[in-house]
């Protein structure tokens, strides 16, 4: 599809052919290492590997820690009620999925 | 400029203590995020709570802006009154990575300078850059090059901001879906010094279509056929987003069959499905001919009852 000779950007998708050590998901969510970790914590990523050092989260987990910390950030949420948001947000995709199947959204 | 009244937009008097201010930015925040609120003003709305909170939160902010009010005719054109923030010194760091970009005109010309200066000196290294695209589900069954435009906030020496466009080609792989992201390596942010650059990561967002409903990898379309082709069977010409196919309708298909075209979803790793969700047309029985016709379906099916499950 792509002209091999031309300018254009390629890009690879983060979902299915990355996975993101600690440090790149910080430095993709322009946040210290600290911020991921206390979100690990609270089980609203869980990365694969035994410590910090050798965590590899898959690449959903880009924009679950993104929404993660807009909303503890915007609306001043502690890490429980961020941990809670996301869980009912998930709840609220897998409505929406069952509704963009039935045509009704 | 437009002149912004930041307590309106929060809803809370000009007397309001910092109290009420956070608790009207914090009820109002929690309605508007855009990711709690999927509705398409939402977003809007929150950037306006955002950046009045911003100015009406901190003490030293608030008063600098009250005193540019207080200057202020209704109805004017707003100009910042020459060397009105000499006197003021912003002490905050609150700006977010990317996010100075999103204030109003009238905002950056109160308080965008000098937190230009803070946002470096909090974020100094080459950072990573977020943007989003919006391609048509075609683009995602065959790939496709689009055109980015991304603006890029650009701090000069003196710590002045401003933001510049930057056009950047970019080539969507094949399959790829909706909310997910492509990862552009070395296109985010340049790097102060000696750290690398950043990365630029681009969300995917699919035009709405008027036939195809997309989840995930499974694509829907509903097929409305004709009462004889649900009884007797038949092929049919169904649209999919890479062009038509011939689909057989089984006979006695009722309306709300899912027929799967396995494979002819989104080509995305492992390739999705195609549902051909069956919708039964009645054709209109306006003519003698036609009135005979379905009086003569009657009369074939005399024991035909579809209310059985409804008897008590």
């Amino acid at each position: 599809m792509a002209d091999p000779h031309s300018s254009a950007v390629e890009g690879i998708v983060v979902e299915e052919q990355i996975r993101l050590t600690l440090d790149d998901l910080s430095r993709a969510c322009h946040v210290a290492r600290t911020e991921v970790i206390i979100l690990v914590e609270a089980g609203v990523l869980e990365p694969a590997g035994t410590g910090p050092e050798n965590w590899f989260f898959a690449g959903p987990a880009l924009r679950r820690a993104r929404v993660a910390l807009r909303l503890a950030r915007d609306l001043e949420l502690g890490v429980t009620g961020t941990a809670v948001a996301l869980e009912l947000l998930d709840e609220i995709e897998a409505l929406r999925s069952r509704l963009r199947r039935a045509g009704l959204l | 400029m437009e002149f912004k009244d930041y307590y309106a937009t929060l809803g809370v008097e000009r007397t309001a203590t910092q109290d009420d201010i956070k608790r009207a930015y914090r009820k109002l925040a929690r309605k508007f995020h855009p990711d709690l609120n999927k509705d398409p003003g939402a977003e809007a709305r929150f950037k306006e709570i955002g950046e009045a909170y911003k100015a009406l939160n901190d003490p030293e902010k608030r008063a600098a802006y009250d005193d540019v009010g207080r200057r202020y005719q209704h109805g004017q054109d707003f100009h910042p009154p020459p060397g009105w923030d000499g006197g003021f010194e912003f002490s905050g760091k609150d700006f977010g990575p990317g996010e100075e970009t999103d204030y109003s005109d009238f905002f950056q010309s109160l308080f965008g300078r000098h937190m230009a200066s803070a946002r470096r000196a909090a974020h100094a290294p080459g950072g990573d850059h977020h943007a989003k695209i919006v391609i048509d589900l075609q683009d995602a069954y065959r790939g496709a090059r689009r055109t980015v435009s991304l603006r890029v906030p650009i701090v000069d020496a003196h710590g002045q901001l401003s933001v510049q466009e930057r056009q950047l080609e970019v080539n969507i792989p094949k399959g790829v879906r909706e909310g997910q992201h492509l990862r552009l390596a070395g296109q985010g942010g340049a790097a102060d010094g000696s750290g690398p650059t950043g990365d630029l990561y681009l969300e995917i967002g699919f035009r709405k279509h008027p036939h195809f409903r997309v989840d995930a990898s499974d694509v829907y379309v509903d097929l409305p056929i004709t009462p004889w082709e649900a009884a007797l069977g038949a092929t049919v010409t169904a649209p999919t987003p890479d062009g038509d196919v011939l689909l057989t309708i089984p006979p006695g298909s009722s309306s709300g069959r899912k027929l799967r075209l396995r494979g002819k979803g989104l080509p995305s790793n492992p390739p999705g499905d195609l549902y051909a969700v069956l919708g039964i047309a009645m054709p209109p029985a306006e003519s003698p001919v036609a009135k005979e016709a379905f009086a003569t379906l009657a009369r074939s099916f005399p024991g035909f009852n579809p209310r059985t499950t409804l008897e008590t």
